[in-house]
């Protein structure tokens, strides 16, 4: 049987309710908060600052160095061991070549922009979650982007083709695939590619295609987000 | 065929299209992608004739030669000091540009400034990879002494001054207290204990509201003074050209 109807009754092309919020870390040079569902992720941005560890530091120019971290209460009960795991070195990295692409420190050269992005409640595309709210962080620190970066996961689920899977639908009992997909937000230019579970090289383009056509409501509420921090303080 | 998607003081993030054709030139934090300008940053849109420019509302310090910045020493070095310069480079102090005093070869150079003291002190050099000579051999330079620090984003610094220091003249005037502001954000504020708590509500204040009109206004409503018609400073400055004149006492 296929999969027809989805099992929070989404269009196979909406979105879960989203909300973004900035300026969530007042001691942090910038910050930003976005949820998607039941997914939240918490980023936080710090720099451009001195390198350490020292080898590291680019004298051509400045980088951004990102930590992903699910909190140990944050899935579905289970407690998550804190620390840095092998897939939370992994999404940290993807996250930096996510996020590379746009960010412009040649100005800042030998130094480092720390991003720390942790999530509190987790129920898949968490890294989409980090890379949305890292992008808005960025801004709002100030540190000058040629560009935004959105990012929505697509999959498959029995031949479906949907958006922004749910932690059940991943667990759905059929062949799934998710792709987590990170574009820029002007150029339309994808900064992030992966895949999990088994696609056809159709239902791949058709995910593609889907990213790229809901990637501008997750757009519409970053600008928003970021906006309305300078429009609340108005009295 | 050349037009403008903005308005002057529109608040644009990064990406954001600012302008169609060549007949406009990129100004700050801007930039041209084909025939189009984009902004860089999160900031507030300035249109100045033909030059599109955005102001960043955060942001980084990108020292510059001729701020006067307040550091604080974090190392002693052979002939020098090492200060943090709050941002991502820290600068080096020569002793020969920060005493006119003889020093002795071999003194011990804490007897001049000590770890954790904080300087009022000026940028005489920067090079590309942003390596920072300060200097305090001027007028106004010195060590800190007494009082309190507070740090601000260093792009709010132009409105805590305010055109021709008004702003900071009000402060001063209705509180009483001495204040230093360096271009790197950093607040010295001065004076007694309620005097400096009410200064130091007065700057977080404008921090926070430093994108909107009418600002000199609200402050002097908080600080209960009545409004006045600020006596121009003697040289006719931009806004922020006038934070040089922050640290007048």
């Amino acid at each position: 049987m296929a999969y027809t109807k989805r099992l929070d009754g989404r269009k196979v092309n909406e979105l879960r309710e989203m909300s973004a919020k900035v300026g969530v870390v007042p001691n942090a040079d910038g910050s930003a908060e976005f949820r998607t569902g039941k997914t939240w992720a918490i980023a936080a941005v710090y720099g451009p600052r001195e390198v350490l560890p020292r080898f590291m530091a680019n004298p051509k120019k400045g980088f951004v160095r990102c930590q992903y971290t699910m909190m140990p209460f944050s899935g579905t009960g289970e407690r998550i061991r804190p620390g840095r795991s092998r897939r939370a070195q992994e999404i940290g990295m993807v996250m930096d070549k996510a996020l590379e692409p746009v960010v412009d420190l040649t100005a800042f050269p030998n130094s480092v922009v720390d991003i720390f992005v942790e999530l509190p409640q987790t129920d898949a595309g968490t890294r989409c979650a980090a890379i949305t709210a890292a992008s808005m962080a960025l801004a709002d620190a100030g540190i000058p982007m040629r560009d935004m970066v959105c990012s929505v996961s697509v999959g498959t689920v029995d031949g479906t083709v949907v958006a922004d899977l749910t932690y059940d639908e991943e667990a759905y009992d059929a062949p799934v695939s998710d792709i987590p997909v990170a574009m820029t937000a002007r150029t339309k230019e994808i900064t992030l590619l992966q895949m999990d579970g088994h696609v056809k090289k159709e239902e791949l383009n058709k995910a593609l295609e889907l990213a790229k056509e809901v990637m501008g409501k997750v757009y519409e509420v970053q600008k928003k987000a970021l906006k309305a921090k300078f429009m609340e303080v108005s009295q | 065929m050349s037009n403008i998607v903005v308005e002057n003081r529109d608040i644009v993030i990064p990406g954001d299209l600012l302008a169609e054709g060549m007949d406009y030139i990129p100004g700050d934090f801007t930039f041209r992608e084909d025939e189009k300008i984009f902004s860089k940053v999160l900031g507030m849109v300035s249109i100045s004739g033909r030059v599109l420019k955005v102001t960043a509302l955060s942001g980084p310090y990108a020292p510059k030669v001729g701020d006067k910045i307040i550091a604080k020493v974090t190392d002693v070095l052979m002939s020098g000091w090492r200060v943090d310069t709050n941002t991502a480079y820290s600068a080096v102090l020569n002793v020969r540009d920060a005493t006119a005093r003889f020093v002795r070869k071999g003194e011990d150079l804490t007897n001049l400034l000590e770890i954790g003291d904080f300087i009022v002190c000026k940028i005489s050099n920067v090079t590309s990879q942003n390596l920072i000579d300060i200097t305090m051999k001027e007028p106004g330079l010195k060590k800190v002494e007494g009082g309190r620090i507070m740090k601000i984003n260093c792009n709010k610094v132009p409105r805590v001054i305010g055109k021709q220091a008004s702003m900071i003249q009000l402060i001063k005037e209705a509180t009483g207290v001495e204040i230093t502001v360096g271009q790197n954000g950093l607040v010295w504020l001065r004076g007694t204990p309620e005097g400096e708590l009410k200064a130091q509500q007065t700057v977080l204040m404008i921090e926070q509201r430093a994108h909107k009109s009418g600002l000199t206004d609200k402050i002097s409503k908080f600080l209960g003074v009545p409004k006045r018609v600020i006596a121009p400073a003697p040289a006719s400055v931009e806004e922020e050209a006038s934070a040089e004149e922050g640290s007048e006492q």
